[in-house]
C-alpha cells in the first residue's frame, strides 16, 4: 500500500505540493485530478523518486521511501508522450526492464504484453515508424513488463487526439484491471479519471482539496472550484440555489452545482424561463435561460424542439445531476 | 531553376575566393610533386611512399593523433558532464576558461610543454621533455576542449526524461547511463572523437616546438621537406595522402553528423545541484582542469622569472629585438601587426562565412538544389583539414605571377587566415540559421516585408549574438594562426607567433623570456576574446 503522509515537495523553496497525505490500497488505481499548474505530475515525480519531499513521508506498506533511490522502488513510471528509447526496438522496449533483471523467457513476455496492448507482430517496429496512439501502448506494455507494485501514470493520454483518447482510457482501465496494478494517475482531464480511475483525488495550487470513491466525489464535490473543474457548468447561490433545489424537491442549501444537462426543456417544468440563446448540437439543443427566480443558467432541449430568443419554456429539474455543496460561498461561481 | 540560380549567385564570391586562394595553391603544390619536370610522374610519389622515414612518420601520426583522442575523450567526457549537467559555483568561469585552449595559438602551448616538462621546470623530474608523451599531452591538451564544448552541449540538450524512465523501470546509474544516455550521445561523441584525430593529424605548432626534428607527424614533416630539405616531390605525396585521408574523415564525420537519432528531443535541463554519486565526476574535472591550469601558471611564472628572480624584464624586453639580433622587429610591432591581420581576417572570413551559411542553411526546394547545397557546404569545410601548410608554401609558389602576384600584398597573410577560420566561423552561424522557422520569413513576406525587412526583423534579432561570437572566434583563431602564417609573413612584418618561434629557435636566455612573455601576451589576449565570446552563450560556438 502507498502512503504519502504531509508530504511537501518545493523547487528552489518554492512550495509546489503541499501537505499532501493519501493512501492507495493494493489493487486500486487513483486518478490525481488538477489544472495543469496545480503540482500534480511534481507529486507523481516525488513518488517515483525523482524529486524529493521537502516534508513529509511517502512509503509502502509502512517502509519509507525517502532513502530509496528510484530505480530501487520497483515502481514503474509512464511518461505523457512515452519516452520510448528511439534507438531501441518496440520488443527491445519492452524488454528493457526485463533485461536489466537478466529474466529468463523474455521474447515470450514480450509477445505476452504486445498482445495485451494490442499490437501483437510490433515486436521489431522501431519507435518512430509508431502512431502517437502505439508508442502510449509500447511504452504502457514497457511500464508493466516486470509487474511493478506501483504504476505511475503521468497524463498517460493527453498528448492524443479526442477519439482515441477515449478509446485507450477505457483499454487502459481493462488493462489495468486484466493485470490487477495498482497505479496512480495524474491527469487534467475529468473524463479519462472516471473512465481509467477508481478513486479520486483532487489537486489544486499544490493542496489535495477532496479525495475519495470515483462516485462520491463526483457526486459531493468539496467547493465550488472543484464543482467547476469537474465538469460542473455552473455553481448557483443563495436564493438561486434554493429555487433550483426546490423544484427538484430537494431541501435549501448554501449552493448547488449543476450540469448543463441538468435543466431539460418540458411541459410541464417546474421552473419557467425566458431563453436568450441556443444552439443546436449534433444531440440536443444548447440554451442559456433566465429563469425566473434563480437568474442566468444553461439548459438542453431535444432536438425536435428548437426555442427562439426571447421565448417563454418551462424547465425540468434532473435531481441525479445536480450538487450540493456543503462550504457556502461560491467566489467564482460566474466561471464556467 | 531562379532559386538555385540565385543560390549560386549568393555562393560565387565565396567560391571565388576558395578556388582562388584554396583550390590553385593546394592544386599548384599537388602540382609540383606530380609533374615534376613538367611531365605526369605519379611513380615518384609512390616511391616517396616507401621510404622508410615516410613509414615512420606515417605510423606516429597515426598512433599519436589516436592516442591524443583516446586522452581528450576520457578527460573531456566526465568535464562535459559536470560542466553542461551540474550546478555548482564558479561553473560558467570554468566552462569559459576551458574553452581558452582550444584558441590558444600552437606555438604557445609548445613552449609552455617544455616549460612545465623540461629539466628545469616543475614536472621536469617524470624525464618527459621530448618523448611522444609530452606531445600527445600537448594536443590533449587543446583538444580536450573541443570534446568538452561538443560533448557537453549534447549533453546539456538531452532530455532527462528517457533517463528517468530507465529509471523507473529499475536501472541503476550505470546501467542508465550504459542503456540510454551513451546511445543518445554517441553521434556527438563520435563527431567529437573524429574532429578532434583530424586536429591532432594535423598538429604543426606543438609538434615542430615538442618534436623537434625527431618526432615529426605528416605535417611538419611536409613543412621540413619543404623549407629545410627543399624535396617538393616528397611533399606534395604527403600532403596528396593527407588531403585523402581528410576528405574521407571529413565525409565520415559527416555522415555521423547527419544522422543524429532523429527522435532525441531537445530540451535544456536544468543543472541539478551534485550529489554524493557525483564526487568522482567533479574530482575527474579538477583533474582536467589542472590538467589544463598546470602548463599555463608554468607559463606565466617563467615569464616573470629573469635569470630566477621575479621580474618584468622579459616583458619590458618586448619592446627591444631580442639578443643578438633575432628579431627584425619588436614585439610589440609585432603584436600590431598581429592585432590588425586579425581584424582584416575577421571581417573577411565574417563575410564569406554569412554567405555560405545563409546558401547552404536555406531550405531546398529541389533535389538539385540540396545536392548544390550540401556539395557546398562540404568544399567550405575542406580548409579545416588540409594541411595549413600546404595552403601556405601553395600560396608562394602559385600567386607569384601576374594577374596573381600577391607575394607582397598585405592582404595574402589576412586571406590565408580568414581561410583557416572560415569553416569554424560557417559551423557556428549555419546551425543559428538552421534553427530558424522558414514558415517565420514566410509569415513576415505575407505580412508584406519585403526580403531586407524579412532579414531584419526574423534573422538579424536571432543571428546577431551568433555574428558575435564568430568573429571573436575567428579573431581568435587568426590571432594564433601559426602553419600558413610562418611560410606568408615577411620578415619585417612578423606576426607574434612567428615571432615567438623564431625567439625560441634563436640562442640566448633573453630571447626564451621574451619568447614566455610573448606567449602570456598572446594567450591573454585571445583568451580574453573567447572570454568575451563565451558571455554572448552561443551554443553553436566550437560545435563542429
Amino acid at each position: 500500500m502507498l502512503s504519502l503522509a504531509g508530504v511537501s515537495v518545493a523547487y528552489d523553496g518554492v512550495p509546489v505540493v503541499r501537505d499532501v497525505t493519501l493512501d492507495l490500497p493494493d489493487g486500486g488505481v487513483l486518478a490525481v485530478l488538477g489544472p495543469s499548474g496545480s503540482g500534480k505530475s511534481t507529486l507523481l515525480r516525488a513518488v517515483a523518486g525523482l524529486e524529493p519531499a521537502s516534508g513529509g513521508r511517502i512509503s509502502w506498506d509502512g517502509q519509507d521511501l525517502a532513502r530509496v533511490p528510484t530505480h530501487k522502488r520497483g515502481f514503474a513510471l509512464m511518461f505523457q508522450d512515452g519516452q520510448l528509447f528511439n534507438h531501441l526496438t518496440v520488443g527491445r522496449n519492452i524488454g528493457y526492464a526485463l533485461r536489466l533483471r537478466r529474466a529468463r523467457g523474455i521474447d515470450a513476455r514480450v509477445g505476452e504484453l504486445l498482445e495485451l496492448v494490442g499490437l501483437t507482430g510490433y515486436a521489431d517496429r522501431l519507435p518512430a515508424t509508431l502512431s502517437g496512439g502505439e508508442r502510449q501502448r509500447v511504452a504502457l506494455a514497457r511500464a508493466l513488463a516486470v509487474e511493478p507494485r506501483l504504476l505511475l501514470l503521468d497524463e498517460p493520454l493527453s498528448a492524443l487526439d479526442a477519439g482515441l483518447r477515449e478509446r485507450l482510457a477505457g483499454d487502459l482501465h481493462r488493462i489495468l484491471r486484466a493485470a490487477g496494478t495498482t497505479a496512480l494517475m495524474v491527469t487534467h482531464d475529468h473524463d479519462e479519471a472516471f473512465t481509467v480511475a477508481d478513486r479520486l483525488a483532487v489537486l489544486r495550487d499544490g493542496v489535495l482539496v477532496q479525495e475519495g470513491d470515483i462516485a462520491a466525489v463526483w457526486r459531493a464535490p468539496a467547493d465550488p472550484a472543484t464543482a467547476l473543474f469537474l465538469g460542473y457548468a455552473r455553481v448557483l447561490v443563495g436564493p438561486a440555489a434554493g429555487a433550483v433545489l426546490a423544484a427538484a424537491g430537494r431541501p435549501p442549501a448554501a449552493s448547488v452545482a449543476v450540469r448543463r444537462s441538468a435543466l431539460s426543456v418540458a411541459a410541464d417544468g417546474r421552473l419557467a424561463a425566458t431563453v436568450r440563446s441556443a444552439r443546436a448540437t449534433p444531440e440536443q439543443v444548447r440554451l442559456v435561460v433566465d429563469v425566473d427566480g434563480v437568474g442566468e443558467a444553461d439548459a438542453v432541449a431535444s432536438l425536435d424542439r428548437h426555442p427562439g430568443p426571447g421565448e417563454r419554456v418551462r424547465l425540468d429539474v434532473d435531481v441525479t445531476r445536480l450538487a450540493v455543496i456543503p462550504t457556502g460561498v461560491a467566489e467564482d461561481q460566474s466561471l464556467h | 531553376m531562379r532559386r538555385t540560380a540565385a543560390l549560386l549567385a549568393l555562393a560565387l564570391g565565396p567560391v571565388l575566393v576558395l578556388g582562388v586562394f584554396f583550390v590553385l595553391p593546394v592544386s599548384g603544390m599537388l602540382a609540383r610533386g606530380l609533374w615534376p619536370d613538367g611531365t605526369f610522374d605519379p611513380g615518384a610519389v609512390a616511391e616517396v611512399l616507401t621510404r622508410p622515414r615516410v613509414h615512420r612518420v606515417l605510423w606516429f601520426t597515426a598512433w599519436s593523433a589516436g592516442a591524443a583522442t583516446l586522452v581528450s575523450v576520457a578527460l573531456g567526457l566526465p568535464a562535459a558532464y559536470a560542466l553542461h549537467r551540474l550546478a555548482f559555483p564558479l561553473r560558467r568561469v570554468i566552462r569559459a576558461a576551458l574553452l581558452v585552449p582550444f584558441v590558444l595559438p600552437t606555438v604557445v602551448v609548445g613552449v609552455a610543454f617544455k616549460q612545465l616538462l623540461g629539466e628545469s621546470g616543475p614536472l621536469g623530474f617524470l624525464g618527459l621533455d621530448g618523448t611522444p608523451v609530452a606531445i600527445v599531452l600537448g594536443l590533449a591538451f587543446f583538444n580536450v576542449s573541443v570534446v568538452i564544448r561538443v560533448v557537453g552541449s549534447a549533453w546539456e540538450s538531452l532530455d532527462v526524461r528517457p533517463a528517468e524512465a530507465a529509471a523507473a523501470l529499475g536501472a541503476g546509474p550505470v546501467q542508465v547511463f550504459r542503456t540510454v544516455t551513451l546511445p543518445a550521445l554517441r553521434p556527438a561523441i563520435v563527431s567529437a572523437a573524429s574532429v578532434v584525430f583530424l586536429f591532432c593529424a594535423a598538429g604543426f605548432g606543438v609538434v615542430l616546438t615538442l618534436g623537434g626534428l625527431r618526432y615529426s607527424t605528416v605535417e611538419t614533416e611536409i613543412y621540413l621537406l619543404t623549407t629545410n630539405l627543399l624535396d617538393l616531390q616528397a611533399a606534395a605525396a604527403l600532403s596528396i595522402l593527407q588531403l585523402v585521408v581528410v576528405s574521407v574523415l571529413l565525409v565520415i564525420s559527416g555522415r555521423l553528423r547527419a544522422v543524429p537519432d532523429p527522435g532525441v528531443s531537445r530540451v535544456l535541463a536544468r543543472p541539478r545541484r551534485p550529489r554524493p554519486g557525483d564526487v568522482p565526476v567533479l574530482l575527474a574535472t579538477g583533474v582536467v582542469l589542472l590538467f589544463v591550469g598546470l602548463p599555463v601558471l608554468t607559463l606565466v611564472a617563467g615569464s616573470l622569472q629573469v635569470d630566477g628572480a621575479w621580474s618584468l624584464g622579459n616583458y619590458r624586453a618586448l619592446g627591444s629585438t631580442g639578443d643578438q639580433q633575432a628579431l627584425l622587429v619588436p614585439v610589440t610591432e609585432a603584436l600590431g601587426f598581429s592585432l590588425r591581420t586579425a581584424v582584416d581576417a575577421t571581417w573577411m572570413s565574417l563575410l564569406m562565412g554569412v554567405l555560405v551559411a545563409t546558401v547552404v542553411t536555406r531550405r531546398s526546394r529541389t533535389r538539385a538544389e540540396r545536392r548544390v547545397r550540401s556539395a557546398l557546404d562540404g568544399f567550405f569545410m575542406l580548409p579545416l583539414g588540409v594541411s595549413a601548410v600546404t595552403v601556405g608554401f601553395g600560396f608562394l609558389i602559385t600567386l607569384d605571377s601576374p594577374p596573381l602576384d600577391l607575394r607582397d600584398s598585405p592582404l595574402l597573410v589576412p586571406i590565408a587566415q580568414a581561410l583557416v577560420a572560415l569553416p569554424l566561423v560557417i559551423r557556428t552561424l549555419a546551425p543559428v540559421l538552421h534553427g530558424i522557422d522558414d514558415r517565420q520569413r514566410q509569415a513576415a513576406a505575407s505580412l508584406g516585408a519585403g526580403p531586407l525587412r524579412t532579414v531584419l526583423t526574423v534573422d538579424l534579432p536571432v543571428v546577431w549574438k551568433p555574428l558575435l561570437a564568430a568573429a571573436g572566434f575567428a579573431f581568435a583563431v587568426s590571432l594564433g594562426e601559426f602553419g600558413a602564417t610562418s611560410f606568408l609573413a615577411r620578415d619585417d612584418q612578423p606576426t607574434v607567433p612567428v615571432v615567438i618561434f623564431r625567439l625560441i629557435g634563436h640562442p640566448g636566455a633573453m630571447n626564451y623570456g621574451m619568447a614566455l612573455a610573448a606567449s602570456v601576451v598572446l594567450a591573454a589576449a585571445t583568451a580574453l576574446v573567447m572570454l568575451l565570446v563565451e558571455r554572448l552563450r552561443v551554443p553553436s560556438v566550437g560545435a563542429f
